[in-house]
């Protein structure tokens, strides 16, 4: 198989030998020796059609009639497959389970990126929303066309339209085995959401019952013929320099199959995996190293942020500063946090006849194959990147830098494939950190109560290092000959990156934000779960706490005074409500908090109410109860949209109450779960509940990310509201509680 | 090389292996079973889960030779993708996982649990569970999926078993 250059649906219509040319016009239908790619429609195209116009390239029927469909988007556990099938199904007039799913693969998929972002239901769910739609249109045509009646005559069941006098015919019998390579039409009219039977309706996750049964699941259960397997020897600190090594020892070791030293980069293959755990652990004994004191002396994430060289950007410029009144200014603090997997990353790669295939958990395997061409001095095209499940990545972990060290033990030991899984140390060690961030923030109350002015600047490092080039790939920097990282980039509004959520959605006359982006950190940083989202929507929705406490009025009173978009309202009310805000009962050691988002400013609207229960004695603080209102537009799989809110709540509760990641000048120190702690059974809240508001018809708006931000102010402010502290530096843990501050 | 018997799920394998292997690079490997995934290798996070004479271990720390005679249960144990068993079918119901890659370990927790204690209160169902993390934040599913298991398991016509 080739990668890369044309695209799926064409490289896949050249196989074939040919497509379908119809006798009448279809929007941009043309013949299959056309060379002339240029889509037709650009800068109108619904969501990835825009990058990929061409149906085949998302839908192919085959003549048997089984249909297959494809994603440039992968399962990262947030069950999209099971939504963008839903989406097909719909339009296409099919059982979901009649449809074969194709993700992320550079050698078939159309190329959406990366999966992240919240973006997968707006770009991909829209791109197969309307390319099915089409694809069904086309079909119903030429039905009604061989028998002679009008489309609307037709019915359309299982895969085959009826007419009414009982003739029946199939999709792959219209097709005869050929593919509509046909342009996608941006006036095409999906189904109507009020005649839906699949879409907007709970459909178990396609993906679980291989996961509780032990099916293969994860590229961690590949095991293919002549499989070996790899453990790379990571330096001790991201400062260390090699020294010296002595592999003659471990060469001799059982079932080793082969060491590999390239500058500092150290690795092992063995015939069987605990060998090579084996063999790794002596390799490591073996090398002796040099470390430098590379890092900050003071690890306070606002010592070491404010010690970097910053980049301001004035993302918001209102109004006029200056406002008389009340004026309030806080300063909140992130630190360093961890993907923290359950499962480390893995890969699987293998070099035959020049060609390597690499099967990969990445978050984009398009920008992966890019990223490991320049690492191996490979054309594109001479390798595939196929995804394959892993465990929950919440962002840029490992699962790339894991590709990169299978490829170069793949190149090491051609012929066969080679697995490598990171340990524990070296994920909890080595995975880019969601960076540590730091924002001050000044209001002035006017005489009503109303915010007057504002100015908020966020200092923050990079969030996205992801690959594309291979100086963002760990073993790419530790090589003889090592690639240097890309000089990291913000990204630009509305959607940001540190400055993610930064513009308050609320109604301000006079406000200015600004981003202290900041290139450089002395640690590597990139894109954890809603980015610089969490902290500022920590730091605005602690902020309005403190303002309406200020002002005198109630918090959810005070937000709603400060929105003009009705839907924010509505997430907000219907939050309060559900929770009973109106009629709580404070009790002793117990408080109640509220926060609000809409992620990106442009994503599903979430509101948050919550209850903690505060040992001061102890430090414990325990979320007792949790409502999220939300609104991310037409729902597509309420349950899928509910695990991910809910997921979002209590991974964020994680955040919020237990997680940093230490360090001291030489190296980072929380390398095991013990160092690094995340919520137990016992810290969840006894109820939880999500609350959706479906809007039909509205855009897809992504729920990944949504709850997170709001997650974290809430208990900021519930556990003021509980015992007086206003805490404004993450994470809220024992050691900050029991002292004060 | 050693060879040990080890029998898992009911059925007896012969295995040629280092005795420091762990048990679950044997399961995984020698018997290519998934369930039981690699999550630590320190006994900190519970992926590796697996009953053990009925006790819930984790398997990344039980050295292959100290196993001897002792059943191991593996969720592969429990029922089939066609055919899921009680417990597979109530995290099935409860839609009880995200990425899915703590599951299993959750389930031979779950397992090791309904065993002893077919009919636990929620305060025990969270203190047994406590041992094993999920990442994605699936606990409130995981333990109605726990609780719905019991209760199913309670419904049952008298001799049946999970």
């Amino acid at each position: 198989m080739t990668g890369g250059v044309a695209s799926p649906g064409r490289r896949r219509l050249l196989a074939a030998g040919g497509s379908l040319t119809l006798a009448f016009a279809i929007g941009a239908m043309r013949p299959a020796w056309t060379q002339d790619e240029t889509p037709l429609n650009k800068g109108k195209m619904p969501g990835s059609l825009e990058k990929e116009p061409w149906l085949d390239a998302w839908i192919r029927i085959d003549a048997d009639n089984r249909v297959t469909v494809f994603t440039g988007k992968a399962e990262l556990g947030q069950g999209i497959k099971t939504a963008l099938l839903q989406v097909a199904a719909e339009e296409l007039q099919l059982p979901p389970g009649r449809i074969q799913l194709v993700t992320a693969d550079t050698a078939r998929t159309p190329n959406e990126g990366y999966t992240a972002g919240s973006h997968s239901m707006q770009d991909s769910g829209t791109a197969l929303r309307y390319a099915a739609a089409q694809v069904h249109g086309i079909l119903a045509g030429m039905a009604a066309k061989r028998f002679d009646v009008v489309p609307a005559t037709l019915t359309a069941r299982d895969g085959a339209f009826q007419a009414a006098d009982g003739r029946r015919v199939t999709y792959g019998e219209l097709l005869a085995g050929r593919q509509l390579h046909v342009q996608a039409d941006p006036a095409i009219k999906p189904r109507d959401p009020a005649s839906h039977t699949v879409a907007g309706k709970t459909l178990a996750r396609i993906d679980i019952p291989a996961k509780v049964t032990g099916g293969v699941a994860y590229v961690q259960d590949l095991r293919l013929p002549g499989m070996v397997h790899g453990r790379v020897v990571r330096p001790p600190a991201p400062g260390a320099r090699l020294v010296e090594v002595d592999v003659a020892g471990v060469t001799r070791l059982p079932g080793v199959l082969k060491v590999v030293r390239d500058g500092r980069f150290l690795a092992v293959i063995a015939d069987g995996e605990y060998r090579a755990v084996k063999a790794a652990a002596a390799l490591a004994r073996a090398a002796r190293w040099e470390i430098q004191p590379t890092l900050p002396a003071n690890a306070d994430p606002a010592a070491v942020v404010r010690a970097l060289p910053t980049q301001p950007t004035t993302i918001l410029d209102r109004g006029t500063p200056g406002s008389a009144g009340r004026t309030l200014t806080a300063s909140y603090t992130k630190p360093f946090q961890l993907h923290a997997s359950i499962g480390p990353s893995c890969a699987v790669a293998q070099l035959v006849d020049k060609q390597y295939t690499v099967w990969t958990h990445s978050q984009g395997v398009y920008p992966l194959q890019g990223a490991l061409a320049e690492l191996l001095g490979a054309d594109k095209a001479a390798i595939r990147c196929i995804h394959t499940e892993g465990s929950g990545c919440y962002g840029h972990n490992a699962a790339d830098d894991v590709a990169a060290d299978a490829a170069l033990l793949a190149r090491a030991f051609p012929g066969r494939p080679v697995r490598v899984q990171w340990m524990r140390e070296d994920e909890h060690g080595w995975e880019p950190f969601g960076p540590a961030m730091l924002t001050r923030v000044s209001a002035t109350l006017d005489g009503l109560g109303k915010i007057a002015n504002w100015q908020y600047d966020v200092w923050s490092p990079p969030h996205n290092t992801r690959p594309g080039k291979a100086g963002n790939l760990l073993a790419a920097t530790h090589l003889e000959q090592p690639f240097v990282p890309d000089t990291p980039k913000p990204s630009p509004q509305p959607e940001g990156s540190g400055d993610r959520n930064a513009i308050p959605l609320y109604a301000i006359p006079n406000a200015r934000v600004v981003h202290q982006f900041q290139p450089g950190a002395p640690l590597r940083t990139s894109a954890l779960r809603s980015l610089g989202a969490y902290c500022n929507v920590f730091s605005i929705e602690s902020f309005m706490d403190e303002l309406a406490h200020a002002a005198g009025v109630d918090p959810v009173a005070f937000r709603l005074r400060h929105l003009e978009d009705p839907r924010a309202a509505d997430v907000v009310r219907a939050a309060a409500r559900r929770f009973g805000w109106d009629n709580y009962r404070k009790t002793p050691r117990r408080g109640r908090g509220f926060a609000f988002a809409r992620y990106k400013n442009l994503a599903a609207y979430c509101a948050i109410a919550l209850e903690v229960e505060v040992a001061r004695e102890t430090g414990m603080v325990r979320v007792t109860r949790a409502v999220a209102a939300v609104d991310c537009g037409e729902v597509v799989n309420p349950d899928g949209v509910r695990n991910q809110i809910e997921g979002g709540i209590i991974q964020s509760s994680s955040w919020t109450l237990l997680e940093r990641v230490r360090f001291d000048q030489q190296q980072v120190l929380t390398r095991d779960w013990a160092g690094y702690p995340i919520l137990r059974f016992n810290q969840v809240p006894e109820k939880l509940e999500v609350e959706l508001i479906d809007r039909p018809g509205q855009p897809f708006l992504g729920t990944g990310e949504a709850s997170q931000g709001p997650t974290g102010a809430a208990i900021a402010n519930a556990v003021f509201d509980a015992c007086g502290l206003r805490l404004r530096d993450l994470p809220l843990d024992r050691a900050r509680l029991r002292a004060g501050h | 090389m050693t060879t040990y018997h080890l029998r898992v799920n009911g059925r007896d394998h012969a295995v040629d292996t280092d005795p420091d292997t762990p048990l679950l690079y044997v399961l995984r490997n020698d018997l290519q079973m998934n369930g039981a995934k690699f999550g630590c290798g320190l006994g900190q996070c519970g992926a590796c889960t697996v009953t053990m004479g009925g006790d819930a271990v984790m398997s990344c720390l039980v050295p292959v030779s100290v196993v001897g005679s002792r059943d191991v249960g593996t969720v592969e144990g429990l029922g089939t993708a066609g055919k899921p068993g009680m417990l597979q079918q109530a995290f099935i119901d409860e839609q009880a996982a995200q990425c899915g890659y703590c599951i299993a370990g959750m389930m031979m927790r779950a397992q090791s649990l309904l065993a002893k204690n077919p009919k636990p209160t929620d305060a025990e169902i969270t203190k047994h569970m406590m041992p094993n993390l999920c990442r994605c934040g699936t606990h409130m599913r995981i333990l109605r999926a726990v609780r719905r298991a019991s209760n199913a398991m309670a419904n049952q016509p008298a001799g049946a078993k999970a």
